[in-house]
């Protein structure tokens, strides 16, 4: 490319200073960002759309595709402004090993925290912060398809809830997701690393 | 007045007849005088020397740092099996409850977000980046004020092309046009014979040569011995419809397509005058016997030219190939595989249809620096026993990626405008489920 300056592009994307300081991207991980933002939006509206999601085919074969760009969209809403994409986005940035424990800052939009919240609203649609035995069928529906048959779902979905639910009220709350899952390496598993 | 109108007149005349002779004549038996040799000398030049200049000012000042290999995040390599083994370490395996745990939608969840950021598909669809700038005006993504001289280049650069270049290329390509409707129609009252063969391809080569003048295409064949013969099928990968004149300068082929109207119809029934094409209505496009059968008939016929056919079924980026549609596979012809790259410094030749229509994507080619292209000839190909014909397709796609040095992809280039099938989602799901329940050989 021709020689670039990091100050005059970024006077182009919007709230690039105050998303930085937020998510933690750095200038040219949001510039990326942001050039990738308005290669989906096709019709450049500044806007994308939920089927300008679909039309990446990778993402369109995923089996639990439709509720990933599902958690991009709010209830009601049906479009996406740059800001509100890269704090989703942001959730994906691997944890900062450096971060100091000061209780008074904020929590980091990538902590762990934040990425087991992440996941527990693709299990919980209806969002009332429980995993019911319902919305645990529907996602393992949607992850296996009609390879496996009804009863073999249910006895699936019922051996989970079993080993997950230590208070015993059939459905599964986010501590109990959260303990659920305490040994698994969560960063590795639900971070993107940019390339310098 | 009337001054001014003889002398205009007596300019043309002469440009014309400079045009004439220094480019049509030896564009039509194939010999140069070197003009177009030097320019892409100069230009070599000019364009080394923008890039050092652009690269001094790049280390002095800290920029943004752009890779060339236009990967943004890292991917594991792991596969799904891989993955989700090492989460289930831990658990005991039970028959009965299957083995799934709320962590297996992490590796979905990932490999979705990946591909929000960065796809293998989409990013065919659109031009390729350019690890430099040309100096050509569509290219620059990021132009900041670097020198006075190189702004003087970049404007000199606009001058030449658009005010002596254009006019020039625009000349030529209406004569070669006109020349081929012409030619194959005066051809085309010919009794059959071999004079008539000889002369139509002879016409062909002629006028596909001045139109490849009138893009200043720089093409270069190699192993011209593998050169595709009569009663072969011909396949190359497909980044625009210049890709027929590329090709049709070296050799005469028969070109498969559907009928069209306007001046793609007249050029259509002009050609099929002179030697025998394959033109199909809209409708008998839809059915595959059809189809087959008349391609079979023109292969089987010796007399007959090589057909032309690109198997992407769309326009691809050039810097990968995708999947081979079967039909042409399924034949039983010889298989003449063609790779074309085309260097994308001096001008991007992908036709972007939903961004450009094909009269301005002609004019943006013409308004580029040139065409250069390599052109690589492939051994002929069969089909070998107990190979399908998906098969042969993909052998096929990966020698001519190979040769290319493009990347060899399995996805349907008709993503472009298409929605991804159904199964494919299958196949994820398979996978998963063979994961969880495990398969009936496992159990119990």
């Amino acid at each position: 490319m021709g020689s670039s300056s990091s100050s005059s592009y970024m006077r182009n994307i919007p709230q690039a200073q105050v998303l930085i300081h937020e998510t933690g991207f750095s200038a040219a991980h949001l510039l990326r960002l942001y050039e990738r933002f308005q290669f989906l939006d096709k019709g450049s509206t500044g806007e994308l759309r939920a089927q300008d999601f679909t039309a990446i085919p990778s993402l369109a074969l995923n089996p639990i595709g439709d509720r990933i760009i599902g958690s991009f969209f709010p209830p009601g809403q049906e479009k996406l402004d740059f800001p509100s994409f890269v704090r989703i986005m942001a959730h994906f940035r691997p944890t900062d090993p450096n971060r100091s424990r000061d209780g008074t800052q904020l929590e980091p939009v990538n902590s762990r925290n934040k990425k087991l919240r992440f996941a527990f609203q693709l299990y919980d649609q209806n969002g009332d912060g429980n995993i019911s035995r319902a919305e645990l069928l529907q996602v393992l529906r949607a992850m296996l398809g009609v390879q496996v048959p009804e009863e073999q779902l249910q006895s699936i979905a019922e051996r989970a809830i079993q080993e997950a639910d230590l208070d015993k009220d059939n459905v599964i709350s986010f501590d109990e997701f959260r303990k659920s899952l305490e040994k698994v390496n969560i960063d590795q598993l639900m971070s993107i690393r940019f390339l310098k | 007045m009337e001054d001014f109108w003889a002398f205009s007149l007596w300019a043309v005349r002469i440009w014309l007849y400079l045009v004439i002779s220094l480019i049509m004549i030896p564009a039509m038996f194939g010999f140069s005088l070197g003009i177009s040799e030097t320019y892409m000398t100069i230009l070599v030049k000019t364009l080394e020397w923008a890039t050092l200049k652009i690269q001094r000012a790049k280390t002095e000042e800290r920029t943004l740092n752009m890779s060339a290999s236009n990967s943004l995040i890292l991917r594991e390599n792991g596969s799904m099996e891989k993955e989700l083994e090492e989460l289930r370490r831990s658990r005991p395996k039970s028959s009965v409850g299957g083995d799934f745990t709320f962590s297996d939608c992490f590796y979905f969840t990932r490999r979705g977000i990946e591909s929000i950021v960065e796809d293998e598909v989409t990013q065919r669809f659109t031009s390729e980046e350019l690890v430099s700038w040309n100096l050509l005006t569509r290219t620059n993504n990021h132009f900041q004020y670097i020198s006075l001289k190189l702004t003087l280049v970049y404007c000199l650069g606009i001058f030449i092309r658009y005010c002596i270049l254009t006019p020039l290329r625009l000349t030529l390509a209406c004569i070669g046009l006109s020349w081929l409707v012409i030619g194959t129609t005066a051809v085309g009252f010919l009794p059959h014979s071999s004079a008539k063969s000889w002369l139509s391809e002879w016409v062909h080569v002629i006028c596909y040569r001045i139109c490849a003048r009138g893009l200043s295409a720089t093409i270069h064949y190699h192993n011209r011995e593998n050169i595709p013969k009569k009663g072969g099928i011909c396949v190359a990968n497909h980044t625009s419809p210049i890709d027929i004149v590329i090709l049709c300068n070296d050799a005469c082929y028969a070109m498969v397509g559907q009928v069209h109207g306007g001046l793609m119809g007249l050029l259509q029934r002009a050609m099929v005058r002179s030697c025998p094409h394959v033109w199909f209505e809209r409708a008998e496009m839809k059915d595959r016997h059809l189809v087959t059968k008349r391609l079979k008939d023109h292969v089987n016929d010796k007399t007959k030219l090589p057909i032309l056919i690109f198997p992407e079924g769309t326009c691809v980026n050039n810097t990968s190939v995708m999947m081979f549609k079967k039909g042409s596979f399924e034949i039983g012809a010889t298989i003449y595989p063609v790779a074309i790259k085309y260097d994308p410094k001096f001008g991007d030749a992908f036709w972007n249809s939903s961004k450009y229509s094909m009269v301005s994507y002609l004019l943006r080619m013409m308004t580029s620096w040139a065409l250069v292209c390599n052109v690589w000839y492939l051994p002929a190909m069969h089909q070998q026993e107990g190979e399908d014909a998906v098969q042969f397709a993909n052998r096929v796609k990966s020698a001519i990626a190979h040769q290319g040095g493009l990347v060899d992809l399995q996805w349907d280039g008709g993503l472009k405008r298409a929605k991804v099938k159904e199964t494919f989602k299958e196949q994820q799901q398979k996978k998963y489920s063979s994961m969880v329940v495990g398969d009936d050989s496992n159990s119990d």
